[in-house]
């Protein structure tokens, strides 16, 4: 198949499968939580605010606090697009092999590789829209309201971004394997491990236990995506805020450049993987 | 067409299929010659739909080999050549019947604009064009089903799998499907048609094999002479008179009353129709028009067992 017609075929998969994702009810709900949360944040962040004017007070510790309401802010909007991606995701391959849809389009001139990879660019674009969205607003809120900016506002949407393209080379494995329900319960599942993970290796920190540090990197090692988010926090918080030490924000173990780079085997090797399983099974 | 098969269509060789323990399909050998319609009959689960996906390279044989249109099973170039109506037709709901088939048709490899021409065409052959842009959520199943039809010859392949064709569609619907089908015989086009419907077999088909528990235990050729396609008629008429055999005419042929019943055989169901006219304008008073078994289900029935009984 010449180059000219396979990106014709992608495209087409692709486009459907975006219109299909975003008719999925989950991502609108998502997106109104995000609204939701938004308005929160910027009533927490003006309450804040007002009761710093109300006080004498250096404006080294106001600084420290408004970025680190900053990165909760930013924190609650990458555990979103996280959860969102897996739900919105998790039935594309499982619930079109379970209804028979799969069947008219793998009869088509088209290569079940193309099927899967027409599919994720559909939803990477859908997934990249929603966090620039929330991302977006989350620092735009933070910023009319309090002034402080994040540092290295595009690397952390970045990340953030390859935070859930991570997630969803696991969506796409497991749909591959199982049936809907069980992929999604898989794959929330890990995605707690990775939570869980993050927080070992933070208190890793603390507690000197090179037990807990070894627990956490294999965590970490199991499902990346939680390191790539702590990544993101290293890159955009600001210089000073580290000092909050304990907190999912904290620059105690900052997963290494070697550790984005195991994430993004890690999603490849997946990725490989699923157009395997997808090729060798029935539909 | 010089393919190097001998322009067969499809060729299967030794092709099995086991589900862990169970056995789909065992050993299905076949060939079907290129602008042929060929029938495969059996009952619920011997393994038809699972012999479609095989050749379609849906499901992954277990054993054996085969080819389609010259190709391996499951070669993507060739399936620009091939139409296929899944048993249970399901699509996106919330496209319209046209940009589904109008998506079908880009997939399949058609241009955009290829593809918009030819939307509305199918539409008119499976009788949806008055659907034509309603959203697929409100369809009925012979609606879908209709649709699942047209998809499957909107880029007009040169082989056409066909899995349960009319199920879900009414009468006209079922004619519907005869018509089409005879329509891609005419095109040229070769077809494989599953079914358990003998009627339907009877009247498209020129080649049938029946399949039970995964193997085929016959098969036969529709146009052979002593075949099927007679079906005795026998009709009763409350003043019943052998005056009126004499308007019995071809292709009806052998007229016999006896009592108030009239006999005739026919070569196609089709002429029914015709000769029970003729009846009624001799002033028959027709009370009831019975299709005798035929020799086709005779031959199912003896096949399948009476446990099968459809
Ligand atoms: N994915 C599967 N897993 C396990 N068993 C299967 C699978 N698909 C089919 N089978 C089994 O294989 C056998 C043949 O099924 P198949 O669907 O091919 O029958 P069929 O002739 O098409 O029946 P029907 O007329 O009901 O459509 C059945 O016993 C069925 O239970
Ligand atoms: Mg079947």
């Amino acid at each position: 198949m010449s180059v000219h017609e396979s990106s014709r075929v992608l495209r087409i998969v692709a486009g459907v499968t975006l219109r299909e994702a975003a008719r999925r009810r989950i991502l609108w709900v998502a997106l109104g939580a995000a609204v939701l949360l938004l308005a929160i944040f910027a009533v927490a962040l003006r309450l804040q605010v007002l009761e710093f004017e109300g006080r004498p007070m250096s404006p080294f510790v106001r600084y420290q606090v408004e970025s680190g309401m900053l990165m909760i802010g930013l924190y609650t909007c990458d555990l979103l697009a996280v959860v969102m991606t897996i739900l919105t995701s998790i039935d594309t391959l499982a619930g079109e092999i379970g209804s028979g849809t799969i069947l008219a389009i793998a009869t088509k001139p088209i290569t079940r590789a193309q099927i899967l990879i027409g599919k994720f660019l559909g939803f990477s674009a859908m997934v990249i829209v929603y966090v620039a969205l929330t991302f977006g607003g989350t620092i735009a809120v933070a910023h009319a309201v309090t002034g402080v900016l994040p540092e290295h506002a595009l690397r952390g949407f970045l990340l953030i971004a390859f935070e859930c393209l991570v997630a969803l080379t696991v969506t796409f494995y497991l749909g591959t394997r199982f049936s809907t329900i069980t992929a999604g319960v898989f794959a929330l599942g890990l995605q707690g491990v990775a939570f869980m993970g993050g927080w070992l290796e933070q208190v890793s920190g603390f507690s000197q236990s090179q037990h807990i540090v070894t627990l956490g990197v294999i965590t970490s090692l199991i499902m990346p995506s939680e390191s790539v988010w702590r990544r993101a926090a290293f890159e955009m918080q600001t210089p000073l805020a580290g000092s909050l030490s304990f907190s999912p924000f904290a620059n105690v173990s900052i997963p290494s450049g070697a550790a984005l780079v195991y994430a993004a085997l890690f999603a490849t090797a997946l990725f490989l993987a699923a157009i395997y399983r997808f090729r060798k099974r029935d539909l | 067409m010089s393919a190097p098969n001998g322009g067969f269509a499809i060729d299967a060789r030794g092709l099995s299929k086991t589900f862990g323990p169970r056995t789909a399909v065992r050993d299905l050998s076949l060939t079907v010659k290129r602008g042929e319609i060929f029938g495969f009959l059996g009952p619920n689960g011997a393994g038809k739909s699972t012999s479609i996906k095989m050749l379609l390279g849906l499901v992954h044989p277990t054993g054996g080999q085969g080819s389609v249109l010259g190709a391996p099973l499951g070669a993507p170039s060739v399936r620009r050549d091939i139409g296929f109506l899944p048993e249970d037709f399901r699509f996106y709901d919330w496209l319209t019947a046209t940009e589904l088939l109008v998506l079908h048709g880009r997939l399949a490899g058609l241009t955009d604009a290829k593809a918009r021409a030819r939307a509305p065409e199918v539409l008119e052959l499976v009788a949806m064009s008055p659907h034509a842009h309603r959203r697929l959520r409100g369809f009925s199943k012979g609606m879908l089903q209709r649709l699942g039809l047209a998809q499957a010859l909107i880029h007009e392949p040169a082989l056409i799998f066909l899995d349960e064709p009319t199920s879900g569609l009414d009468p006209m619907g079922r004619r519907m499907v005869r018509d089409v089908i005879r329509l891609q015989r005419d095109r040229g086009a070769t077809v494989f048609l599953n079914s358990h419907l003998l009627s339907e077999i009877e009247i498209t088909c020129d080649r049938v094999a029946f399949i039970k528990d995964g193997e085929i235990v016959a098969s036969r050729d529709m146009a052979d002479a002593s075949a099927a396609g007679a079906r005795h008629v026998s009709v009763r008429a409350r003043n019943a008179s052998a005056a009126m055999l004499g308007r019995i005419a071809p292709p009806a042929t052998n007229p016999s009353l006896s009592g108030d019943e009239i006999r005739f055989d026919v070569p196609f169901e089709d002429a029914i129709a015709d000769v029970v006219r003729a009846l009624v304008e001799a002033g028959a008073q027709v009370v009831r028009v019975s299709p005798e078994r035929t020799s086709l289900e005779d031959e199912f029935m003896r096949l399948v067992g009476e446990d099968h009984a459809l």
